[in-house]
């Protein structure tokens, strides 16, 4: 990105990076142009970063202590919960690490939904984005198995059955997964192996992802390109990463106080009764971050429907950036899409929220007036929407309403708008 | 500033519909609450209360529920009941495991030690499931953390045995429990007063027991208790420290231009 040819100053490095370019890597890495009006709200792809390693190296020491057996794997977590130096800590931190990492995780799509950072030219950053989240639940799901308490086994017990829902192979493909009849030791085992796979899996997608984003840049709050680089941006290192460490450190410290103070809030307590097949929990629920699709899946009557209505809400998130007509980018100048923009975040947290409920009655509609509400935000008013809005005019440069200067005043004023969402 | 009110008020919405609607799910009668000392930032175990409530372990739940996944010398182990190692030692040796085998190939008796595990009831989930009227008597290890309402709950449950209401009609070694899930319990009321006689000399009241044996339970459960909030206000401290001097760092750094951050 940078303009200038780079060479390493000492001679070692020169011939080094003649031969392999890490060095240059570096050099744009830290120099790396970045807009100078992003906001809070763009730090979380740092945060989710370290989410990630996180939950890498407190899973690579779990996996040394933990046992894939089903009639070993809860004594091991709770030999790694009493015995293991630190084991607490750890499977602590990597239990709620998870929560935490999908609590970004959305906060960083809802984000790219707000500023459009999902339109072009940046499709693919956001294709190989939602095909993260996707592995991300994958990992997530098996990872709950490992336990092996009642809701690792029921909540595994009814997502593999899903699939029997597919004409034909369905029952086939369910055997499959399972290794057997039934939930059991080889289903604990591949869920096992899969779970340790599937992060590095993620961490290549997160190199192709920040690729992706290093090839057009950054978006930012405004939406708009960048004009003149020497005045629109800041160089990556330093501005970029203090800015970054201080919302990581933020962040940390609400991770900290779920890891010391309240650990087994956002798990259920069954989980910590062994796994029994004999004996059904009296609600199945999965993990919160899993509830809106959950709700999306059993508010349709028909179990195919429902299970293609589910991968369909993804889907929908995959195809967004031509779903969304608008040319233009930031919400803040698409005042009509504003409105649908927070209809969208309620409707999404209504979801989840009857996810966790019940499926029966009051909860039932709900669900359903919210699913078909979620399918109708993209498919139908996205498109038009997109269509028909007048946008309010967009200022000249990233620099001149910053700076108060010659943009017309309405401008200056919706960015002291983001000034104070933060 | 306006949306994010809105969005603050929405989730402040949601939550008070989860909570209410967690205490009113089952038609559940509220638990009762106890000022428990390990709860806060700063929770700790009443040393007493857990050496009592071991006391109490051992002479009536034990005959029923295992404590599988503890060993006798967690007992001596710091942030717990802190036996001293001859008190454990002593516990321990009241028991007897199976080791072997030894080099006739023959399994033998042996007491216990510290570094086994605590000796269970029954040999195995049929067995107890026999014993007991055909109800399981859970494993204890981790029962504070696998109910909905922790330590109170347990305590509530201990607490609930009433005479059935009016027209309801119980089988035969079936209980009317007040906090129990459903209200029937198929274990009989464990306390009474003056069931045992705490070596301390404090009065053996049902209440009493029922929060000491409450109290062990929770240690049982979460044995490092005591070192996580200990550990965690530390951390807390040192990333609050961090993050002021990151944020004045950062103020420095972005002063050079003319945006502000």
């Amino acid at each position: 990105m940078s303009d200038h040819e780079y060479t390493p100053k000492s001679k070692v490095g020169k011939w080094f990076n003649d031969r392999l370019p890490l060095l240059t890597l570096a050099n744009h890495l830290t120099d790396y142009p970045t807009p100078k009006n992003l906001n809070y709200w763009w730090t979380f792809g740092g945060i989710l970063t370290f989410c990630l390693i996180t939950q890498i190296i407190t899973g690579i020491i779990l996996g040394m202590h933990y046992v894939a057996h089903a009639d070993l794997a809860f004594q091991s977590v709770e030999h790694i919960m009493r015995d293991v130096n630190y084991g607490w800590l750890i499977r602590y931190v990597h239990a709620n690490g998870a929560s935490m990492f999908f609590l970004a995780v959305y906060i960083h799509i809802f984000r790219s939904l707000y500023y459009g950072s999902y339109k072009s030219p940046r499709e693919v950053i956001w294709i190989i984005g939602m095909l993260i989240y996707f592995l991300m639940m994958a990992t997530a799901f098996m990872g709950y198995v490992l336990p092996w308490g009642q809701m690792s086994f029921w909540g595994a017990t009814v997502i593999t059955n899903l699939f029997s829902a597919i004409p034909l192979v369905g029952d086939s493909i369910t055997t499959w997964l399972w290794g057997g009849y039934s939930v059991d030791n080889p289903t604990l085992t591949r869920f096992f192996s899969l779970h340790y796979l599937f992060p590095f899996l993620i961490l290549g997608l997160v190199v192709l992802h920040i690729w992706a984003l290093h090839v057009p840049g950054n978006n930012n709050p405004i939406g708009i390109d960048i004009k003149k680089p020497s005045k629109d941006t800041v160089p990556f290192h330093p501005y970029i990463v203090i800015k970054d460490l201080f919302a990581l450190l933020i962040f940390l410290i609400i991770f900290a106080f779920f890891v010391f103070f309240s650990p087994n809030i956002l798990g259920h307590a069954d989980n910590y009764i062994e796994a029994n097949p004999l004996v059904t929990p009296a609600h199945i629920v999965p993990e919160w971050y899993l509830l809106p699709f959950y709700a999306i899946l059993r508010s349709v009557p028909d179990k195919l429907l429902g299970v293609i209505a589910m991968f369909a809400a993804i889907f929908v998130l995959v195809i967004l950036p031509w779903l969304d007509t608008s040319k233009v980018r930031s919400t803040v100048f698409r005042p009509i899409y504003k409105q649908f923009y927070w209809f969208l975040v309620a409707d999404v947290l209504i979801l989840g929220y009857v996810g966790a409920m019940p499926a029966e009655g009051l909860y039932l509609l709900i669900a359903r007036v919210a699913t078909a509400y979620y399918f109708a935000h993209f498919l139908i008013i996205l498109p038009f929407l997109g269509m028909k809005e007048k946008t309010t005019p967009l200022p000249l440069s990233i620099t001149e309403p910053v700076l108060g200067g010659s943009a017309d005043m309405a401008m200056a004023k919706n960015n002291t708008d983001f000034k104070e969402k933060l | 500033m306006k949306n994010f009110l809105k969005l603050l008020a929405f989730f402040t919405i949601i939550l008070s519909l989860t909570f209410s609607k967690a205490s009113a799910a089952g038609e559940q009668q509220e638990l009762l609450k106890v000022d428990w000392s390990f709860k806060s930032f700063f929770g700790k175990f009443d040393r007493a209360s857990l050496q009592r409530g071991y006391q109490v372990y051992s002479e009536v739940c034990a005959s029923c529920h295992s404590l599988k996944h503890l060993s006798y010398r967690n007992l001596a182990e710091k942030g717990g009941p802190e036996f001293t190692e001859l008190e454990a030692k002593a516990i321990a040796s009241n028991f007897e495991v199976t080791d072997g085998p030894n080099s006739d190939g023959e399994m033998f008796e042996r007491p216990a030690k510290l570094s086994d595990k605590f000796v269970m009831p029954y040999a195995n989930v049929q067995e107890a499931i026999a014993a007991n009227g055909g109800a399981y008597p859970p494993d204890m290890s981790v029962l504070v953390k696998a109910r909905g309402g922790g330590a109170n709950y347990i305590y509530s449950v201990l607490m609930g045995y009433e005479d059935p209401p009016a027209g309801m009609e119980l089988d035969d070694g079936v209980y009317y429990n007040k906090y129990m899930y459903g209200n029937k319990i198929k274990m009989a009321s464990p306390l009474d007063d003056d069931i045992i006689e705490y070596s301390d000399g404090t009065k053996a009241t049902v209440d009493q027991m029922a929060k000491d044996v409450t109290t062990f339970l929770q240690w049982t459960a979460e044995p490092h208790l005591e070192t996580r909030h200990k550990m965690g206000f530390r951390v807390i401290i040192y990333l609050v420290v961090l993050t002021i001097l990151v944020y004045f760092s950062m103020k420095k750094i972005w002063s050079r231009i003319e945006t502000k951050v």
